[in-house]
């Protein structure tokens, strides 16, 4: 077995635990801390997978940005109350379901194509360059409209967050 | 064995269920959010292993178009759940039921 395979096992597992301790955990600052280890191990899988770009981005955006932006939002709101509360029987059943389902769905289809195990000689890497020169030619408009949805984003949480709406 | 295609999709496939069970048996909102980010990221990675195997950037692209979708639809989203938070005094999905008569 190769070193990047020796890494994948490594940050897949460690992916699923953070992952799995998200879910489990009482106290939702925890589940955000958890988050945040389970997004910065995908960012090394996808270094595994040549895309340094979106890596990159991975642990900017959503470990820098989105994850700030949801421990504010916790320490806002005051959820002590929620570590005492119970879980109910019925989601954990349900959850379990039709998490079953559906994992046993995606394993099914995965197991039955047996999609290729060889990546035969890889030449695209996602490096900075090559997305920045697909961005700006061939998928110009979509990162257009992306800044317009961003722009609309902005000015409705400035709305929501005010104090009365008029 | 090396590692292929199907063991990143088997990944994305267990992490896709671990955030769609904290969505349904979780009943705090924050929490069901970042259940929610998990199930994206999962997706994302998906994107990221088909974009490797079949030699392309395409899916790289698609991924980073995802992530910025999902930076906007979270702040959007914080934002709700603070101002429903100001009304109500509750982040518990189940005294959040004005809709339901």
């Amino acid at each position: 077995m190769s070193l990047p395979d020796i890494l994948f096992y490594v940050f897949a597992a460690f992916a699923v635990l953070c992952g799995l301790l998200i879910v489990v955990n009482r106290n939702p600052v925890t589940s955000a801390m958890f988050l945040v280890l389970t997004i910065g191990s995908l960012a090394a899988l996808f270094v595994l997978l040549n895309a340094f770009f979106l890596a990159a981005i991975q642990v900017l955006v959503y470990a820098g940005a989105v994850m700030v932006l949801f421990v504010f939002v916790i320490m806002l709101l005051d959820l002590k109350a929620e570590q005492r509360r119970k879980i109910k029987v019925f989601g954990v059943v349900g959850g379990l379901v039709s998490v079953g389902t559906i994992l046993a769905i995606f394993v099914r289809s995965v197991l039955q194509t047996r999609p290729g195990a060889e990546p035969a000689a890889v030449t695209a890497t996602g490096d900075t360059m090559s997305l920045g020169k697909m961005l700006f030619t061939q998928y110009l408009l979509p990162f257009e409209i992306v800044s317009v949805l961003l722009l609309v984003a902005m000015v409705g949480v400035i709305l929501l967050s005010k104090k009365e709406l008029k | 064995m090396t590692v292929g295609l199907e063991h990143y999709l088997v990944l994305s496939a267990i992490l896709f269920a671990l955030g769609l069970f904290g969505v349904i048996a979780r009943r705090n909102l924050l929490v069901i959010y970042m259940c929610l980010e998990l199930m994206l990221n999962a997706a994302n990675l998906a994107l990221v292993a088909f974009s490797r195997f079949t030699d392309n950037l395409h899916g790289q692209v698609f991924v980073f178009f995802v992530i910025t979708v999902a930076a906007a639809e979270v702040a959007v989203g914080l934002a709700l759940i603070v101002a429903l938070y100001r009304k109500r005094q509750t982040a518990h999905v189940e005294e959040l039921t004005t809709m339901k008569l």
